[in-house]
Order: structure tokens, then sequence, then C-alpha cells
């Protein structure tokens, strides 16, 4: 059926060989009227060129970016602000960055931090989903732990690092127990959400077609629900994030090595304002890059399918 | 050909396709026990088209549901051949399957081993004329090509019974006219039973052999029309029409009761 594909003012004259087609063996009056109605009730819906992209989704960011490095220096260059120890010159701050990098420890920083951040995320994910699974589907434990499971969420991770320390001591336990502090509460919230919101009629067409129990918690409930629970995941990767960070900053020592949060520390135990800047744009940049190479993906993926997303 | 794998398989052992006997059902309301369904007794016989007929409050969905196992009634028995199928107003595709996949999983819940799913939701789409619509999203269907998904992936489910509840209510008058007559055309060429709901009088008309009137508040049996025009009917047709009108004066008359006290 060629002429589904088409749109617009292609669409009509297509429609026209459709009605033409009748006389063929192939198809009645009744299928050619059908192909008509359905060729002019479709619209394919077409790719967004490359250039077109980097236009409206490249472009704004970098812009940003561009103007920010701008006020920073006019800062520095007007005199506004006339105190490195306070603010340093972007330069100042890039020569950080070649340092660390031509020490070779700019990796290691990151890697240190992002190898903690990921595996507690799927700690937190291992124990979240089930927790989420539980919360939504047992009255009884919904009833008991859901409230809390939501107040845990407004709960600062930063809260959990002094207990936390007390009970594991300064060691890499502690930072995860942390993070999961932080993240499983998101991510439980988030599936019991997307399972809440699963339409009834989903369920009641499941239900006629023989998916009851478990078989239809497997094909109906957690695939419907699979959007809320990226939404989730999402929030969680961001809040294991920030308790790893706070956990790094507060909780330091030779063991532990140095990340990001250390570096942080680091930077104003020296009182060095540029590697306190180092630092900061370190953790938001693999803040913004995890969510930009897995999360961002993985979400527009599953709403584009379903249709949820228009443009994008 | 499709047909000889949809038709249902084994002897006809049962006279029916659907027993419903002595069926009543109440709900609690904030005025006590609401009976919504009053003593229902009907059958539809294997192959058989009705068409359940009724004014909002009737409780055909109610009984839809009743028949679909969805609900328990709750005085009365009822009996099906095997599980029936059940379409709604709403083509309640999973939207994060394919069309074609929506049928599989049908086929898949029934038991079809996975190597004869493919084959067999291509020769579903083909029925429905939807021929290499397998690969598409729900929502790059449009609505007539949505519900005739749904009807294929109702009939995936091969039961004996398939139950309709207003499936082309939403539908621009043009493509349910042409869904009229591929339900008439596929239900001649699969064999199976319908129970259709509608608030259409023509709607009932055009398709059903028997048409079935609900009364309303409680619903009850209020009358019964045999419909012998010979298919393929159209929905202008002058016997068509004249048999809506006469429904439609009963229809009323049932209406207007609620009126006078």
């Amino acid at each position: 059926m060629a002429s589904t594909e088409t749109t617009g003012t292609a669409g009509t004259t297509d429609r026209a060989a459709d009605g033409a087609a009748p006389d063929g063996p192939a198809r009645d009056g009744l299928g050619g009227l059908e192909a008509g109605l359905d060729a002019l009730e479709t619209s394919a819906a077409d790719r967004t060129p490359l250039r077109r992209t980097l236009l409206d989704k490249v472009l704004p960011p970098v812009v940003a970016v561009a103007v920010v490095l701008l006020v920073w220096q006019a800062l520095i260059s007007l005199k506004v602000v006339d105190d490195p120890s306070k603010l340093p010159s972007p330069a100042d701050v890039g020569d950080e960055f070649k340092d660390a990098w031509l020490e070779g420890k700019l990796l290691g920083y990151i890697w240190t931090s992002v190898s903690r951040g990921l595996l507690g995320f799927l700690f937190a994910l291992a124990i979240g989903t089930p927790l989420g699974l539980l919360v939504a589907r047992v009255r009884f434990v919904r009833a008991a732990i859901g409230p809390i499971l939501s107040g845990l969420q407004s709960l600062p991770s930063v809260a959990w690092v002094p207990p936390a320390v007390i009970w594991l001591g300064l060691d890499n336990s502690m930072m995860y127990a942390v993070i999961l502090l932080g993240a499983v509460p998101s991510i439980a919230n988030g599936l019991v959400s997307g399972i809440d919101q699963v339409p009834p009629l989903f369920l009641r067409a499941g239900r006629t077609m023989g998916a009851t129990g478990w078989r239809g918690a497997w094909h109906i409930v957690m695939p419907a629900a699979l959007p809320g629970y990226l939404a989730g995941l999402k929030q969680g990767w961001a809040f294991s994030w920030r308790s790893l960070m706070a956990a790094e900053i507060i909780a330091s020592s030779p063991d532990l090595g140095i990340g990001l949060g250390a570096l942080l520390e680091n930077g104003r135990n020296a009182s060095s304002m540029s590697m306190v800047f180092e630092a900061i744009i370190l953790i938001l940049f693999v803040g913004i890059a995890i969510d930009l190479l897995i999360f961002s993906p993985l979400e527009r993926r599953v709403l584009r399918s379903r249709g949820l997303l228009v443009k994008g | 050909m499709a047909t000889t794998i949809l038709k249902a398989e084994g002897a006809e052992s049962v006279e029916y396709a659907a027993r419903i006997e002595h069926v009543s059902k109440s709900f609690a309301g904030p005025a006590g026990q609401q009976l919504v369904l009053d003593d229902i007794t009907l059958d539809v016989a294997p192959g058989e088209f009705v068409t359940l007929l009724g004014a909002s409050g009737c409780g055909k969905s109610t009984l839809l549901n009743l028949v679909a196992g969805l609900d328990r009634p709750t005085a009365g028995g009822i009996t099906t051949d095997g599980r029936p199928s059940l379409m709604f107003q709403e083509h309640a595709l999973f939207p994060w399957l394919t069309a074609g996949k929506n049928i599989e999983l049908a086929l898949k819940l029934r038991g079809v081993p996975k190597n004869e799913r493919r084959g067999r939701a291509e020769e579903l789409l083909e029925l429905v004329r939807l021929t290499g619509s397998h690969g598409k999203r729900v929502h790059e269907l449009s609505g007539g090509m949505r519900q005739r998904v749904a009807l294929a992936r109702a009939l995936a489910q091969d039961s004996r019974l398939l139950l309709m509840d207003e499936p082309f209510a939403a539908l621009d008058a043009i493509t349910r006219d042409v869904l009229h007559d591929e339900l008439t055309r596929i239900w001649a060429e699969t064999g199976v039973s319908v129970l259709f709901v509608t608030h259409n009088v023509r709607e009932a008309v055009r398709l059903a052999q028997r048409v079935v009137l609900l009364s309303s508040r409680p619903g009850r049996v209020a009358r019964e029309w045999r419909v012998d025009i010979p298919q393929p009917r159209r929905i202008e047709d002058a016997p068509v029409a004249e048999l809506s009108l006469e429904i439609t004066e009963v229809l009323r008359g049932e209406i207007r009761r609620h009126g006078q006290h």
C-alpha cells in the first residue's frame, strides 16, 4: 500500500490512482474505498534533516555557554571583580584543566566518581525496582511504606553522610550507602506512579486476552508503566550523583582516592579557586553528559515509539 | 485463505455461543443497592449476529462486561462457548507494540507457538485489509485502521464469540460506514458469533440478524426484532430505514416513561 506513505498534495493524486484500482482483479470497491480513506487519514512522519537538528538543538546551548564565558571574561577584563582568589579568569581555570590533563590525572578524577556513581546507581536500580513493584501491587506494603518512600525523596541525602560514616567507616561502602538512600526512593516512586497511571482500559483489554497475574504484569503492566519508570530512573541518577558528591566532599580520606568531590574539597583547602571551579565544572559536565548519553535517548526512544513525542 | 483457520475448530457440540439466563446486576450506589440489569435472558446462537440496543443507563456495557467475564452477575448465570473476545469503543491497542505485535501478543497468550505467530498475524491483517501494516506503530494509524487492527487482535483470540462495545461510535460517519461493510464481510467469512452493543438504531439494523432492545434503569429486554433484510445491506436502504423508524418509536416510548414520574 504505497499510498499510505504519501502526504499532502501527493496523497490526493495517489488516491485518484486508488480510485481507478477497483477495476483490477485484486481489489473490489470496498477495498479501494478503504485504501483511499487510509491514505487520507494517515500522514507519514518525516525525519528531521541533520542540518536542522544542528541548528535547533546544538547551536542554542553553544551560544549560551559562549555568552557565559564572555560575561565571565568581561568581569575580569573590566576589573569588576579584581581578586583571583574569588574569581579566577577563564584562562586560569583552563590552565588547571590542562595541567590535570598533562599530569594524566583528569580522567582519573572523573573515573573515580563516575564508576562509583554508576555502580551505586545499579545497586539502587536492583533494590528500587522490586521495592516499587511491591509498593504498587501490595496494598499493605503501600499503606505501610508508601508515604515514607515519598517523604524520603525530599530528605537531602547529605543528611545520611554522618551516620553512614559512623556505621560503615570511611570507605567505598559508605559512599554506596549514601547513593542508595538517595536514589532508591526516586526509582521506586517512579515505578509506582508509572504503574498507577496505566490506563484501566489496557488492563481490561489484557484480561480479556488472558493476561492475568504474572502474565498480565509482564505483558501489560510493566511495558505500560515504562515511561514513568524511566522518569524515575532519570531522577534516580540525578539523586545518585548529588548524594555521591555530597559524600565525597564531606568524607575525604586518602584511602578513598580523589574523585570530583574530593577535588573540590582539596581546592578549597589549598585556597585555589581555579581548582574549585575546575571541580564544579567537571561535576556539572558529568551530570549533563550521563543524562544526554544514556537517559535522554532512552526516554526519547520510548516516548517516540508510542507517539507521545511530537517532535524531537 | 485466512477464513479456514479462523473458523471454530471441532464439531459444533453446543447450540449457543452465549447463554444469559435470568441475569441481574446491582451496584452499591448513593441510595443503597441500585439495580442496573433486571432478569435478562438472552441466547446468542453460533454464528449469529445480535445487537443490543438501548438508551444510556440501560446497562448494555455492564451486560457485555458480565459476558466477557470481567465482572460477576448478582443473580443468574452466564455460559459462553469458550472465552469471548472483546472490542471497545477505544481501540485499546498497546502503544508499545506495533500493529502486528499487538495481534501476535493475543496469539501468544492463547498459546500459539512462536514460529506460527508472524504468519497468522499477517493473515489477520490481510483479513482486515491492512496488508503490510505489521510494523506500523499504533499512533501512525488512523482511527479506522486502529479499530481494524483491534478487530484483527480480537479475532486472533479465536473465540467463538466476539463482544463489541460500541466499537465504531468514535469514528466519523464515512469510516463507520466502511467498517460496517467490513464487519459484515468478516463475520460472514469467519462464522464468528457477534454480540454488538450500540445506541445507534440504524447501525443496529444495518448489522444484525436480531436486534434486542433494552429498557433503561433497570435494563430489561423490552423487545426483539428479527431482521430479515438480506446482506449486504446499506444503512440508507429503505427497509433498513423503515425498521429503524419502527424501533426508534418503541425506544422513544421507553425513554418517555422515565420522564413521567
